[in-house]
């Protein structure tokens, strides 16, 4: 057995391919983060539903109609998702990312 | 003031706020996660966080102007918009490679400093005179303490604590101004002279 892939072996394996994990679990947080925010801004709707005056509104101003904050969040997580994170990754995971 | 009538409640003001520091601590933590070789192959997205920084020091200033109820007020919102564009100039000096010296870095320290002693000097009440005055106390303290994070990022770029911190950082400030409501209660306490709470 050649030195190398003793040593990678007694390493836990090859370098490359746990660049290529590593790589794949950053990916996949990195997609989570959007969902993540979304999610949060769901709950918090559902958690304080009289945040959202969209729900109730009667008698409510233009500024109060506007202001919907558990909404923002939902907003950029999901533009976050739909915008930056496909590039972020395509470039993770792509031929200029990191190496091993 | 005849603009009382059409303005925001600054409620408001501080959720919107707290959605650009949510943007901010998107960005950021994605950068930690990928890391800053991964980040910068697309040469836009380098200045996307510190332009971010930048364009919200310049939305302070209206801010300065229309929410001004104090001399106090107008100092603490002039000197957030002032550190806010200069921590974003910074960074995008560095980005664009005009800056060279990491310790430009220690300009995001100074605005989180000077953004913590803002909230704690401006806001005159007591911790439990309503959830306002709660959290500008609260978020006084931590954005000073969290202030420690770029100071350690300037010395050391690589520090992953640093980075990570710094990002969540923002986060927790996006939440923090979430919660602001110009008269609410906070454990159960009200002062008489904060109002009629909003629903």
């Amino acid at each position: 057995m050649s030195a190398d892939v003793a040593h990678r072996l007694r390493r836990g394996g090859d370098p490359r391919a746990g660049a290529e994990r590593s790589a794949a679990v950053r990916a996949r947080i990195v997609l989570a983060l959007g969902p993540a925010s979304a999610a949060a801004g769901v709950a918090w709707a559902l958690a304080q539903p009289w945040r959202l005056t969209l729900l109730h509104p009667g008698g409510q101003g233009f500024w109060w109609l506007v202001a919907e904050p558990p909404l923002y969040v939902v907003v950029v997580g999901v533009l976050f998702r739909l915008l930056l994170a496909p590039g972020i990754v395509a470039d993770l995971l792509g031929p200029g990312g990191p190496e091993p | 003031m005849i603009l009382a009538g059409v303005q925001p409640a600054a409620e408001m003001v501080h959720w919107w706020f707290a959605t650009g520091f949510l943007v901010l601590g998107l960005l950021l933590l994605s950068e930690v996660v990928v890391g800053e070789e991964v980040w910068a192959l697309r040469p836009w997205r380098r200045y996307l966080w510190p332009g971010f920084a930048f364009g919200m020091g310049v939305l302070m200033f209206p801010v300065m102007t229309f929410f001004t109820s104090s001399t106090i007020h107008m100092v603490a919102h002039g000197s957030w918009a002032q550190v806010m564009m200069l921590a974003g100039a910074a960074e995008l000096g560095l980005a664009r490679g005009k800056l060279h010296s990491q310790y430009w870095r220690l300009c995001s320290a100074l605005a989180l400093a000077v953004s913590g002693a803002a909230f704690l000097v401006h806001e005159q009440n007591h911790w439990l005179f309503s959830r306002a005055a709660f959290l500008h106390h609260l978020l006084g303290w931590t954005v000073l303490t969290c202030a420690l994070f770029p100071l350690v990022r300037a010395f050391r770029p690589r520090s992953l604590p640093a980075s990570l911190g710094f990002a969540a950082t923002f986060v927790l400030i996006a939440v923090l101004l979430y919660c602001d409501r110009d008269t609410a209660a906070i454990f159960g306490h009200l002062d008489f002279y904060a109002g009629v709470p909003h629903r």
